[in-house]
């Protein structure tokens, strides 16, 4: 009789546990449906072609659209691109091809804490070394603030897709009598290019949605893009100055801009994804 | 011919064979260095940021020595400036996130990795990481004016009039605080901590589940006793870099704490962390002391998530050794 209870009672138990943790997983993705949901329902209703074709409209005046700070995100985009992926391709190469177990081990560790600062913080760190000293916020701080946030992700993401590159074809190839770096360049580079794209997308797809490192450096501009040292506008920082203010116009703008926003970053990110899921097979 | 001397029948003082030779060894040495230097570059970035800030936030560090960590003033108009309700701020609104992340994050990550039917396992961590992936300005917008709406009616009028008596649900329901910006944590925590912890229960050898099973256990004791006993660093690892995330986490938290500047015991609170009070006020700043404290704030926030991230690196690292930290 009490052995049968006891034996109820864990199965029972399991049940229950077992039901808990498959709600558990289900409360997560109730989370992304809803706020992808509204984003896109509220996204939608309030979204007008001006959002696109329009510059921003000063205090108290209706209208207006986001134009320039669209313009502006991918500028700097482009900008903290050119200014990463070198450093973060070289490092990766460095870290796949060339490092010791000593000096991997240390960049390794080094990079993987870069990449846990906190965004923000790489913003005053910006701040402190270029808009300080020059006197002005400009597009060229941003670029390299999101260029710092950029670097680490690359660098790790080029290091693991090197390491895939089987050594026969490493071996292969300076049986043939070329140096290393060719061997790196023509060889390594090309076999593991799929994965290095994936990690570049997808720091693309991070760095195009960040704002906190954006709010002193950037600013936003109320006169277009005007150059590398003057301040420029951009689509998530808007999105916050517009969620903020008391203007329903310009809330609604704000939900305008957040889905075009996710729609880029999500869309980078989805089919970069299944793209690389099917290649690898994983 | 040619070939001959490259196999080294030539004399030694050939000078072709030997220009050859040099030449891949100088290109070997150059491009090996660029890529050092390179690598180096990041750690140089990493040690770069922690003495910049540390020399943008000296005026505040010689004014204000300690008494910056334990004062609760912040007054720009006689600058005085004391960092500890950011710090309470920080610290509580991340304690929530994490309270309310961690249970349902390590379910998931059961589900994830023992329990889901295979044709289930990769849709679920496909839609958990792309939570992962909305920006957080775009988290915050919704938690401004989708979830703060309810928290502050349904859920703290109910807390309020219900359990009211406590210290932790005193004062007016605002919506926007700590309890919002802890659910709005626990919201951007919950993938990463789901990731990370279901790599560790993966890697947790099959002979542990099987051992188990075969003394008659349930599933349920197969996974408390044998499976997630073996993985448990991989898992505190997870969780403490949700907390490294959570500590760092800006703009979300930033539109829905509130932004007031007081130590208070109630959930219901509007308060700050140091992130949004860094990037609230920093654009409005003016004078050397104002910036450097915020600036100092920055540096108390680098120093606090350097540690956490620290021994959560460490952690990860030593349980899932066979690959990297699934970032």
């Amino acid at each position: 009789m009490k052995e049968q209870k006891v034996y109820l009672r864990r199965k029972v138990l399991n049940r229950a546990m077992l039901v808990l943790c498959g709600c558990a997983a289900a409360i997560i993705i109730v989370f992304l449906v809803l706020i992808l949901g509204y984003t896109l329902f509220k996204g939608i209703s309030y979204l007008s072609l001006d959002l696109i074709t329009q510059s921003s409209k000063p205090v108290g005046e209706i209208g207006g659209g986001m134009r320039d700070d669209i313009y502006g995100t991918l500028i700097l985009v482009g900008l903290a691109s050119v200014i990463a992926l070198p450093v973060g391709l070289m490092a990766g190469i460095f870290l796949a091809e060339f490092a010791g177990p000593k000096s991997a081990s240390t960049i390794r560790f080094a990079a993987d804490i870069l990449a846990g600062v906190p965004s923000i913080i790489v913003g005053v760190f910006a701040y402190a070394i270029l808009v300080r000293p020059l006197h002005s916020y400009s597009a060229l701080s941003a670029g390299v603030a999101l260029a710092i946030i950029m670097i680490p992700v690359v660098a790790r993401t080029a290091e693991e897709s090197l390491r895939l590159v089987p050594n026969s074809q490493r071996e292969a190839a300076l049986a043939l009598g070329i140096s290393r770096w060719r061997m790196t360049l023509g060889v390594v580079v090309p076999g593991a290019v799929t994965g290095i794209v994936t990690g570049i997308m997808l720091a693309v797809a991070r760095i195009a949605g960040e704002t906190a490192p954006l709010i002193f450096t950037a600013l936003g501009s109320a006169f277009g893009v005007q150059g590398l040292m003057e301040p420029i506008g951009a689509l998530p920082l808007q999105i916050y100055r517009y969620a903020l203010s008391p203007y329903s116009d310009w809330q609604q703008q704000a939900w305008a801009a957040a889905f075009l926003l996710i729609t880029l970053v999500l869309g980078i990110n989805v089919v970069v994804r299944l793209v690389s899921s099917r290649k690898t097979g994983k | 011919m040619k070939i001959d001397e490259r196999m080294g029948t030539s004399p030694p003082g050939d000078i072709k064979g030997r220009g050859f030779a040099a030449r891949v060894r100088v290109g070997d040495r150059v491009f090996s260095g660029l890529t050092l230097f390179f690598g180096l570059l990041i750690v140089a970035l990493l040690i770069g940021l922690l003495i910049v800030l540390f020399i943008d936030a000296w005026p505040a560090i010689q004014k204000f020595g300690l008494s910056f960590l334990t004062s609760t003033v912040w007054d720009p108009v006689n600058e005085e400036f004391g960092a500890l309700p950011a710090i309470y701020g920080t610290l509580l609104s991340s304690l929530i996130g994490l309270l309310i992340a961690v249970p349902i994050s390590l379910g998931s990550a059961i589900f994830l990795s023992e329990l889901a039917p295979g044709w289930l396992k990769k849709p679920c961590s496909f839609l958990i990481e792309t939570l992962a992936a909305i920006p957080s300005v775009i988290i915050g917008l919704w938690g401004l004016y989708i979830m703060v709406p309810f928290i502050r009616n349904p859920v703290e009028m109910w807390l309020g009039s219900n359990l009211g008596f406590l210290p932790l649900f005193e004062g007016p329901p605002f919506g926007v605080g700590f309890l919002s910006a802890g659910l709005i944590l626990a919201i951007m925590v919950m993938p990463i901590i789901t990731a990370v912890s279901r790599d560790a229960v993966r890697a947790v050898p099959l002979t542990q589940r099987e051992a188990m099973l075969a003394l008659g256990a349930t599933r349920w004791e197969m996974i408390t006793r044998s499976v997630l006993p073996y993985c448990r660093s991989g898992l505190v690892g997870a969780v403490i870099l949700g907390l490294a995330r959570a500590l760092g986490e800006t703009m979300a938290v930033t539109m829905v704490i509130g932004n007031a500047y007081v130590l208070s015991a109630s959930l219901f609170s509007p308060g700050s962390t140091i992130a949004s009070k860094v990037a609230s006020e920093f654009n409005e700043a003016s004078g050397e002391l104002y910036v450097g404290s915020l600036i100092e704030l920055a540096l108390v926030l680098f120093a606090i998530t350097l540690v956490v991230n620290i021994i959560a690196r460490l952690l990860v690292w030593r349980s899932i050794s066979v690959r990297g930290t699934g970032e």
